[in-house]
């Protein structure tokens, strides 16, 4: 469905994207994370035929973005990354003209358009002014202008930016329900959402593919370190520490300050700890026997995989180094 | 093609829908108003349009510019232009559509100035023909200054930037003459044959005769020459070509 090629782009001597290929399948939900400035937004504007690429071809639906720019843009439905809108028009009068826009017809633009307010959830604000709404539901109105035309691509850059947390919560479950039938590339830097969301993650730092692989592989690949989350009762926290820091495959230790295990702890008069160990070397077993053996109480003690927030770091921080 | 419709439409639903259109047609009608009322009030006065025509060939170099100014430095400053440069619409087809929305708003104001010429026709016995040319002249000088003033509003997402090129490039073209005054020659021709309306002697308050030289001159004169269509024409298409292509060097940016 997108297909890039040896793709680059240059701002005057400046390149944006490097060298980019990557396919996406027929639907396949994929992510495409980098930190900004990375080259996401100016890929996303090459697959959209927002600007041409410099070097490379990029193809969308079957055809060439260059060459047949608006047969290709007629399969994809694009959100950019600051909303497009109108902010004097009615959300109606707003997808209306904008699948007017994308050619279809009229009776084809009445029946969408219920249907996508609908499956935003703006029911009760189809009459409201754009300019009047909360970011996020600006956000569900550019959705929607985006997954009007039925398209076979969806390209959304950045859409939980800037709104607030419960909101980016149902944006998020929203862009789920789509990923179920369209095929989707959503890019992020927030890397969480892309984990929950897409069963593929692209990671571009410095406009180059750096790692394309399922957010779980990404995972098991890049771990260096086992964490551990270690809660006792009973015992005075530096000796704890100090005991742990003396066991041959811990890395470090530290008090756990991750606010949900604090107010458990101060609920529970319980100390909750994390511990970094060398992978492979049985530390969950022997950190067990040396509670035990110390007479402290264990209540918890549990391998933590490791986010894809550290996993990106790491990432970056390799290339860096590159 | 149908898209040219559907953009033109939404633009005018947006001058009407905002305070603009009224605010704009209104200042029309008060400037052009004061240059008729001037130019006929005297006792033995001629009864014809040329004040009015005077009056509004000099405030479209800002009107029109003014009208033009937001519509394609919006679309860049809120982004909205990267939605439609990346829907299946074709650049030419943005930026007739944008230019039709400008036009048909200056026509409908054109349509309101038409109680001048009741008036004319009330209390005088007015010449048909220099009204009729008068007319058509200011329709095709709309056209072109609306050309000018939408090409300058694609240079910059700042909607100010749009108008002040706009008026720039117009009035430019507009006092062109006291540049062709002083060369000679091929030069000078070439300067005359670019000028677009009258020059100052709008400001002539006895004759309010418009400029003899520029191409509004014979319009107003009750004269059409083929020349005179042509230069308005061409400098319609120019400019809305060379929007297209501001436009089209936005996607290289």
């Amino acid at each position: 469905m997108i297909k890039l090629e040896h793709m680059s782009k240059y701002y005057g001597p400046y390149p944006a994207v490097l060298d980019v290929s990557f396919e996406v399948l027929k639907g396949e939900i994929v992510g495409f994370l980098g930190p900004n400035g990375a080259g996401k937004t100016t890929t996303m504007r090459v697959l959209t035929g927002y600007t041409p690429p410099t070097r490379g071809d990029a193809v969308v639906a079957g055809y060439n973005i260059v060459s047949h720019s608006l047969d290709a843009r007629r399969h994809i439905g694009y959100l950019p990354e600051t909303v497009p809108l109108y902010l004097d028009m009615t959300v109606t009068d707003y997808l209306n003209y904008m699948g007017s826009l994308r050619g279809m017809n009229r009776s084809w633009v009445n029946e969408r358009v219920p249907k996508v307010i609908d499956t935003v959830r703006l029911n009760d604000y189809r009459d409201a002014l754009v300019g009047k709404l909360s970011k996020g539901f600006r956000q569900r109105t550019g959705i929607a202008q985006a997954i009007l035309h039925e398209p076979d691509v969806l390209i959304l850059d950045e859409p939980t930016i800037g709104i607030d947390p419960i909101q980016v919560v149902e944006t998020r479950e929203l862009i789920s329900e789509l990923g179920e039938d369209h095929t989707l590339l959503l890019s992020s830097h927030i890397l969480p959402e892309v984990s929950m969301i897409c069963r593929r993650v692209l990671v571009i730092h410095d406009g180059r593919i750096v790692a394309d692989d399922r957010p779980d592989h990404l995972s098991e690949r890049l771990q260096h370190s086992e964490r551990i989350e270690l809660t006792i009762r009973g015992a005075e926290p530096r000796a704890v520490i100090g005991e742990m820091r003396d066991l041959p495959m811990v890395v470090d230790a530290r008090r756990d300050n991750r606010a949900e295990s604090v107010a458990r702890a101060e609920r529970d008069g319980t100390m909750p700890l994390i511990v970094d160990a060398r992978p492979n070397a049985r530390a969950t077993e022997v950190i067990a026997n040396k509670v035990i053996e110390q007479g402290w109480g264990l209540v918890n003690l549990t391998p933590l995989p490791l986010t894809l927030e550290e996993i990106f770091l790491e990432l970056t921080t390799e290339e860096d180094l590159g | 093609m149908r898209f040219i419709w559907y953009i033109a439409n939404k633009e005018v639903r947006t001058y009407f829908a905002s305070p603009m259109a009224y605010v704009v047609s209104a200042a029309f009608l008060a400037i052009t108003g004061f240059f008729f009322v001037a130019s006929v009030s005297d006792a033995f006065s001629e009864a014809s349009v040329r004040g009015f025509l005077a009056g509004a060939v000099f405030f479209m170099i800002f009107m029109s510019p003014a009208i033009t100014m937001r519509l394609l430095a919006e679309e860049q400053k809120i982004g909205t232009l990267e939605l439609l440069l990346t829907s299946p619409v074709r650049e030419f087809e943005i930026v007739v559509g944008k230019f039709l929305a400008a036009f048909i708003t200056v026509l409908a104001m054109l349509v309101l100035s038409l109680y001048f010429v009741i008036i004319l026709f009330v209390y005088g016995i007015p010449d048909v023909g220099p009204i009729l040319t008068g007319y058509l002249g200011l329709v095709l000088y709309a056209a072109a200054t609306l050309a000018i003033g939408l090409f300058a509003s694609a240079l910059s997402p700042n909607q100010i930037v749009g108008l002040v090129v706009g008026a720039g490039l117009l009035t430019g073209l507009t006092i062109i003459d006291f540049v062709s005054d002083r060369v000679t020659g091929i030069t000078s021709e070439i300067l005359d044959a670019l000028q677009l309306g009258a020059s100052f002697s709008v400001f002539d308050l006895d004759s309010f005769g418009v400029a003899e030289s520029g191409h509004f001159a014979d319009f107003a004169r009750g004269i059409l020459s083929v020349g005179d269509v042509v230069y308005y024409l061409s400098i319609t298409a120019v400019f809305l070509m060379l929007t297209v292509i501001a436009l089209e060097t936005r996607r290289w940016r």
